[in-house]
């Protein structure tokens, strides 16, 4: 567990320097993201581990632990609400509608661009796709 | 036997109370949830953050106050994005396989997502301010709180905005999808994770373990695509 975050942690701290250093738009945690995935493939490639099995390792184990409560990570920052509120004032409402009509309407470009090309790229398959 | 007040006193200014807390109102939030047999409307996130809040009202406590014990479930979110290198390695080939329709779809989305939220906000007369804090409000906390900075909007407000809009693409996605019959969870999860971050990814996560990885992929892309969008679009606001 502590290896396992420690590692985590440093391929944050590898993607934080990267981003800075190289001043990239990219955020640093991201870039962590990427280091990490390069490196566990290399990491399978040389001992032969199979990837698909990847959840049973130490890091699988702590990482399913960490996605497995995503949500509550989000719930601090949320609490600010209460100190936000007041400042909004009179455009919460608008905020509001906004947000709303802004989240469908981007779900449904980003769904229906992602299975229009899938399908375009596989003629003949006109079905759904299980995934 | 010591005065109860006077132990509140103490403890309500300890991180200890308020990580305490946190831990615990998401613990009942979550067991709801699953009572509820994660039904969409049931979003435990949204009930632990009520129940937070109504907490610090009811008892005046400053959010300066509450951070100070809640940041270190705060912090958890930087790792937490790196965690996501684990499902995307061990579904590597579905993923190849689907590159072409996600970077497509992750352009109109992000496009989209800036474009619409400003566009109907401007129409109310909200301010550039807000405007510029709003832009944003589609990529992960940490993200969309820089670029809001960079910008001349809020920060802290532009957190809030964030969650507000994780909190509804977690709600509508899934009566949305299946409304429209649409069962690709690939493209079910890339959408969320594009429009809602990690909240709309741990909804993913809850539903079905391709969608949520395919929601961490669109997350960690968007806040790419996001931080070059934004600065961009802003030049004609």
């Amino acid at each position: 567990m502590i290896r396992t975050l420690t590692l985590l942690l440093v391929c944050q701290l590898a993607g934080e320097i990267c981003s800075r250093a190289l001043g990239l738009p990219v955020p640093g945690p991201v870039i962590g993201l990427a280091l990490l995935a390069a490196g566990a493939m290399i990491h399978a490639r040389i001992t032969g581990a199979d990837t698909s099995e990847i959840e049973k390792t130490d890091l699988g184990v702590t990482a399913s632990a960490l996605l497995g409560s995503l949500g509550l990570l989000f719930v601090p920052a949320g609490v600010g609400i209460v100190q936000q509120l007041p400042l909004i004032g009179g455009y919460a409402l608008a905020i509001f509608v906004a947000l709303l009509v802004s989240t469908v309407l981007t779900l449904l470009v980003t769904v229906y661009v992602f299975i229009f090309v899938k399908r375009a790229l596989a003629p003949g398959a006109s079905r759904d796709g299980g995934a | 036997m010591t005065n109860p007040f006077s132990i509140w006193v103490y403890l309500s200014a300890t991180p200890l109370l308020w990580l305490a807390l946190t831990l615990v109102a998401w613990i009942v939030a979550d067991a709801i949830a699953r009572a509820c047999g994660r039904h969409p409307l049931v979003n435990p996130v949204l009930i632990a953050i009520a129940t937070m809040g109504a907490v610090l009202i009811a008892t005046g406590t400053p959010y300066e106050t509450y951070f100070q014990g809640a940041q270190f479930v705060h912090f958890l979110l930087g790792p937490a994005t790196v965690a996501i290198a684990v499902p995307l390695v061990r579904h590597r080939t579905l993923v190849l396989a689907n590159i072409l329709p996600m970077a497509a779809a992750l352009l109109a989305g992000a496009v989209t997502a800036v474009v619409s939220v400003v566009a109907v906000a401007a129409a109310f007369g909200v301010p550039r301010e807000i405007l510029v804090s709003l832009a944003p409000k589609s990529v992960t906390a940490g993200i969309a709180m820089a670029i809001s900075e960079n910008l001349g909007g809020r920060p802290a407000l532009t957190a809030v905005l964030v969650i507000t809009t994780g909190v509804m693409g977690a709600v509508i996605v899934t009566p949305l999808m299946n409304a429209l019959k649409i069962r690709d969870y690939a493209a079910r999860g890339f959408a969320v994770g594009l429009t809602s971050h990690g909240i709309g990814t741990a909804r993913a996560f809850a539903v079905d373990e391709i969608a949520g990885t395919f929601a961490g992929i669109a997350m960690g892309l968007n806040g790419v695509a996001t931080s070059l969008v934004v600065p961009l679009l802003l030049q004609w606001l």
